[in-house]
């Protein structure tokens, strides 16, 4: 799927109302993903996974920083996230379903934190943006 | 059958109490329609649904959201029983609707994050991982029918 040019208007004005709440952002929206899907825990068993561990802060805080690249450089999310496509492709190998699960407990982070700011246009601009960096991140898969 | 702990019967419970059925029903409906626009496929009779602004004002939207969120309801009474309550709509949803209930997934993402807007913070974690479990188990019964 395409980002239209109102897509890319609405997700950089999401990102520019998060401001410096986007690791905060990442960190809670692993939190509900671990809580929610606990599944997704085996991808990290080498992590205190506990809510609030400073390990998925951090890590949240990495995933929240990919995301602002992402929307930053909306027109070409590819080239932007290059390398960490080929991490996810030849080292972590995260299955494809699981982005959408993340995906889906960083609008519940946005809607949560800002519920006037996502608009259902901005929501469905938001949900496109994220599934477009999942396809870039699980390009190279194979 | 699946097993809901004492904590989770509450947290459904609780948050359903303060739910605005209409309301949120509408929101709901409205946002898959906007959010997933080839659900659009199955409301051809609706009117105008050309645009965001025309969806959610659109009656037919509103009056159907409230319909499918009060079915929702049944679930939250009957949680030891989804199966069976949602016995008849399974049929219906396949046999007469033909709605692939991939929908039904849909649907539920779109409800959790409808909630998640209105209580802002109190939807915990462990209330949106009880309602997204929930809404699984709904998807999932009234797909059970399917043949």
């Amino acid at each position: 799927m395409v980002l239209s040019g109102n897509d890319k208007t609405n997700v950089k004005g999401v990102f520019s109302k998060i401001g410096g709440h986007a690791e905060e952002y990442g960190a809670e929206a692993l939190d509900r993903m671990f809580a929610t899907y606990p599944q997704t825990k085996t991808y990290f068993p080498h992590f205190d996974v506990s809510p609030g561990s400073a390990q998925v802060k951090a890590h949240g805080k990495k995933v929240a920083s990919a995301l602002v690249e992402a929307a930053n450089h909306i027109d070409d999310i590819a080239t932007a996230l290059s390398k960490l496509s080929d991490l996810h492709a030849q080292k972590l190998r995260v299955d494809p379903v699981n982005f959408k699960l993340l995906g889906q407990c960083f609008l519940v982070v946005v809607a949560i934190h800002n519920p006037s700011v996502l608009t259902p246009e901005v929501h469905a601009s938001l949900d496109k943006f994220l599934c477009a960096v999942a396809s870039v991140l699980t390009a190279k898969y194979r | 059958m699946v097993h809901w702990s004492a904590e989770e019967k509450q947290l459904i419970a609780s948050l359903w109490g303060k739910v605005n059925v209409e309301e949120c029903g509408a929101e709901a409906l409205g946002r898959l329609l906007i959010v997933y626009p080839w659900t659009q496929r199955f409301f051809a009779n609706f009117g105008n649904l050309s645009s965001p602004t025309a969806i959610i004002g659109n009656p037919k939207v509103r009056a159907h959201g409230k319909k499918v969120l009060t079915s929702f309801g049944e679930a939250v009474k009957n949680l030891e029983n989804l199966k069976a309550t949602y016995s008849k709509l399974s049929e219906l949803h396949c046999e007469k609707l033909h709605v692939d209930p991939e929908n039904f997934r849909l649907l539920g993402d779109i409800l959790i994050i409808v909630l998640a807007a209105h209580f802002t913070k109190d939807f915990t974690p462990a209330c949106q991982a009880t309602w997204q479990k929930l809404v699984g188990v709904v998807a999932h019964a009234l797909a059970y029918k399917y043949h």
